[in-house]
């Protein structure tokens, strides 16, 4: 093996992620190249380092117990809303094993993996549980001066800029014309993945809509519900997830809500 | 199975695959915020909301899955609050493995103290102090570290190599001297 092949090698052969065969070629070559050895010798250093228990961070005190009672408290709103009839969360982890070429060049990709979370599905609990969700988003995109990531009343400026921050492409409409100014969008997280927040204005109302895809979801026709005061709207379309949530009354949500889903 | 029943199993699942790991979640988020309350506070988000998705949770991995959701709290948090930190954009092709190699003549660390070594793993970018953090604290295989931090196994490896020789000549450069 060569240095070249070792320096490529060498830090997969310090994980212990390398197939024996490789792993056999790599000692060898240490065991006969200097320059090789003090290379592998100082990431050998640097990883005891690294692993000093002087820079790991335990959780502090009172963390945990804080979590307990958190989850105590959820405990009481699920059993409320009735656990058995919720379908729960669901979360999919899809793997893909993809070998591809060994040493090519200086990069050697031997396998890619995708992990990906999905949505949750639907039912009377978890849906209680995302409005909340959504209300906590909303309110914050409105307290912490961050209501968009992209200030744009166009919809080809908004659209496109989630391409590459999702993995999937929101449909964007500008409703200007029928009183719902578009201002931007926010990529925000709901629900254990990243989401898509587009941001509207009525007067001095701001409607946060949220939208991530929901597969294999039949369509389902909006929900209103009200939580700490604001309208939380929901509906299920062509395999995404709405939500729209506002301090607007109800009947101009559901104007909205219409104009969204034409 | 009562719903009642149904729903302290869930709980007492939860409490035993996913609550052990709050010490790395919180490290995690510690090295990634460098800040302790927020680190905390994110933690304590991440676990309700790692809570509310866990009944549909199939896999066996409550950590990686754990720490894939505290991961993505942090960044939400560095977006928002340290907007000039996250620099996603950095070409994994371009950087080669060659120009990180390490100079022979400052190879081997010699008693190196940890305060040092804290700094130098600050100073790193966020992409890089994750891997290592995840990889050398954690402990983590390089395909749980691309679960976590959804990359191909292949960049958690070129991405490692390139944290270590930053990392390494982090250290090896004297205070004062140009990095």
């Amino acid at each position: 093996m060569s240095c070249q092949e070792t320096r490529v090698l060498l830090h997969a052969f310090l994980d212990d992620e390398l197939d024996p065969v490789r792993s056999l070629g790599v000692q060898g070559h240490l065991d006969g190249c200097r320059d090789c050895a003090r290379e592998h010798a100082a990431h050998r250093s640097l990883r005891a380092a690294l692993r000093d228990q002087a820079l790991y961070f335990r959780s502090p005190q009172g963390l945990e117990s804080r979590v307990r009672a958190a989850l105590g408290s959820q405990g009481a709103i699920e059993r409320r809303a009735g656990w058995l009839g919720a379908a729960g969360a669901f979360l999919r982890m899809r793997w893909a094993w993809l070998p591809a070429g060994a040493v090519a060049g200086l990069l050697a990709v031997t396998v890619i993996i995708i992990g990906r979370f999905g949505a949750p599905p639907p039912g009377p609990l978890a849906d209680d549980l995302l409005g909340r969700e959504v209300v906590a988003s909303h309110v914050r995109s409105l307290m912490a001066s961050h209501l968009t990531d992209v200030p744009s009343t166009d919809q080809h400026t908004v659209k496109p800029w989630f391409n590459g921050r999702l993995d999937f492409s929101p449909p964007v409409k500008d409703l200007a014309g029928e009183g719902f100014a578009l201002v931007g969008g926010r990529l925000d997280y709901l629900a254990g993945r990243p989401v898509a927040a587009l941001v509207y204005r009525r007067r001095l109302h701001v409607i946060n809509l949220m939208i991530w895809p929901a597969p294999g979801e039949p369509d389902r026709s909006p929900t209103v519900a009200l939580h700490q005061g604001y309208h939380v709207l929901h509906w299920t379309q062509g395999g995404m997830g709405y939500w729209a949530v506002s301090d607007l009354n109800e009947n101009e949500m559901k104007e909205f809500v219409g104009l969204v889903q034409r | 199975m009562g719903p009642r029943a149904e729903q302290e199993r869930g709980v007492a699942r939860f409490e035993e695959s996913v609550l052990p790991h709050m010490d790395s979640a919180y490290n995690l988020a510690r090295w990634l915020t460098r800040n302790g309350h927020d680190a905390e506070d994110l933690v304590q988000e991440s676990l309700l909301r790692a809570f509310q998705a866990f009944q549909g949770f199939r896999g066996t991995d409550g950590r990686a899955w754990l720490l894939a959701i505290v991961r993505n709290a942090c960044y939400t948090w560095l977006r928002r609050n340290r907007q000039q930190e996250v620099t996603t954009e950095f070409d994994e092709e371009v950087h080669t493995l060659e120009g990180d190699a390490l100079n022979p003549e400052k190879l081997v660390l010699r008693e190196v103290d940890s305060a040092r070594v804290r700094q130098a793993l600050e100073e790193l970018p966020a992409e890089f102090r994750e891997v290592l953090v995840l990889r050398e604290m954690e402990g983590l295989s390089y395909k749980e570290i691309g679960t976590v931090v959804d990359i191909p196994v292949g960049t958690v490896m070129s991405r490692l190599a390139r944290a270590r020789g930053r990392l390494q000549r982090g250290l090896t450069s004297r205070p004062g001297e140009e990095r």
